[in-house]
């Protein structure tokens, strides 16, 4: 069975819980998560993810800095990024996007949504 | 070339044009009378059919009773069809509505297990905004403790908002104050009010007859149009965990301030 690694960067422990009950859906998935920007850097510079969902306000280091610096690495250039944040404006959204990021899902969030999400940018059927 | 030469050039072709002409003819005769054959052998068994008509309709009627039971077959096997499509319908919607229900039990079980995840008040208070803005979809609104010695509901966190910014609530009055004493959540279909003392919606915090508290929203997020079904279901469990949580934390922290006044005590007389 193939397997996909995930990683959820989110301050808030109750969305995080969410978002792990939603994907533990996806065949094969292996989710790690990270509880800050900087948490997050560290945890995907360290090991390999297919998928990385980030929040944008959290503390230490927020999602769009987290974002700048993994399209600097040059092995995580192409991992797809998902954000999520409670802004719904659409320039957070093309900021986020600007920046490196794939898809954006705004809270509250629906699990189905992030499921077809996740399951389109990992390429499962 | 002299024109004996031409002359009997021309002679040859004419020659060559003429046998192709007669090999033609002779086709022509050799096809009409194969063509010639088979007519006369549809004849002789056209002749030979009318002859046996009892046999003839014997095969017709056998056909045509075949035929009508294809039909029947036919009918029935359309009928089933159109019963397994009806019933793969319902499979799907059916599956449509056990994943929405799963989702919104996924919400409702990670509401509960955070409430009652921390006996640290300031914890649970954090995890009530997190539930209200993540799960909810909440940008203003605030949560009231219950003041058991001057009866008011103060406002002790909030979210989009300054704390400050929200008044005191007297119980029983007002929208917050009047859900509170009665016990009953308060929601509108509005999305925002600017009013603080007139939110869209008010969920009473209550262990059993006793006051906890109160969570009032006054907008929601931009996206969020309007309350589902999963939001009324998340005002109920709020409704009864956040209040059991603020009250055990509460608890909590007198049987901690008391066990350390006792110890306290213990320590004086010991030493």
């Amino acid at each position: 069975m193939e397997r996909h690694r995930i990683l959820i960067v989110e301050d808030s422990p109750t969305m995080r819980q969410l978002l792990v009950f939603a994907l533990k859906r996806l065949k094969g998935a292996e989710i790690v998560e990270a509880q800050d920007g900087l948490d997050g850097l560290r945890k995907v510079t360290s090991d390999d993810f297919d998928l990385a969902l980030v929040d944008i306000n959290m503390p230490v280091m927020d999602g769009l800095k987290l974002i700048s610096l993994i399209r600097d690495e040059d092995g995580l250039k192409d991992m797809p990024i998902v954000v999520i944040t409670t802004e719904g404006a659409k320039e957070d959204r093309d900021r986020a996007l600007a920046l490196g990021a794939d898809e954006y899902l705004t809270k509250p969030i629906q699990a189905n949504k992030v499921l077809a999400i996740a399951k389109a940018l990992l390429k499962i059927e | 070339m002299s024109d004996r030469d031409d002359i009997f050039k021309r002679a040859d072709e004419f020659l060559a044009v003429f046998r192709r002409g007669a090999e033609f003819t002779r086709e022509l005769v050799e096809e009409n009378q194969r063509l010639r054959g088979q007519i006369v052998e549809v004849d002789r068994r056209d002749n030979d059919a009318a002859q046996d008509t009892t046999e003839w309709g014997k095969l017709r009627q056998q056909l045509l009773t075949h035929i009508e039971g294809l039909e029947v077959e036919k009918e029935d096997v359309l009928e089933r069809l159109r019963a397994l499509e009806e019933e793969n319908r319902q499979f799907a919607n059916r599956y449509v509505e056990i994943e929405e229900e799963n989702n919104n039990l996924a919400n409702l079980y990670v509401a509960s297990y955070q409430l009652h995840s921390t006996l640290d008040l300031s914890e649970v208070l954090k995890i009530i905004i997190e539930i209200v803005i993540n799960l909810v979809g909440a940008e203003i609104f605030c949560v009231y403790v219950h003041d058991d010695k001057t009866g008011l509901l103060e406002p002790v966190a909030a979210e989009g908002e300054k704390v400050p910014a929200f008044p005191s609530v007297p119980m029983g009055t007002g929208i917050v104050g009047v859900s509170v004493a009665s016990g009953d959540t308060h929601a509108t279909d509005s999305n925002g009010s600017a009013d603080y003392e007139s939110p869209i919606v008010s969920i009473p915090l209550r262990v059993e007859d006793r006051p906890i508290g109160a969570i009032a929203i006054f907008k929601l997020l931009a996206q969020k149009e309007q309350f589902t079904l999963l939001d009324h279901e998340l005002f109920t469990l709020l409704a009864g965990h956040a209040a059991t949580a603020i009250f055990a934390a509460e608890l909590h922290a007198q049987s901690e301030r008391k066990l350390n006044t006792i110890q306290g005590f213990i320590d004086l007389l010991t030493k």
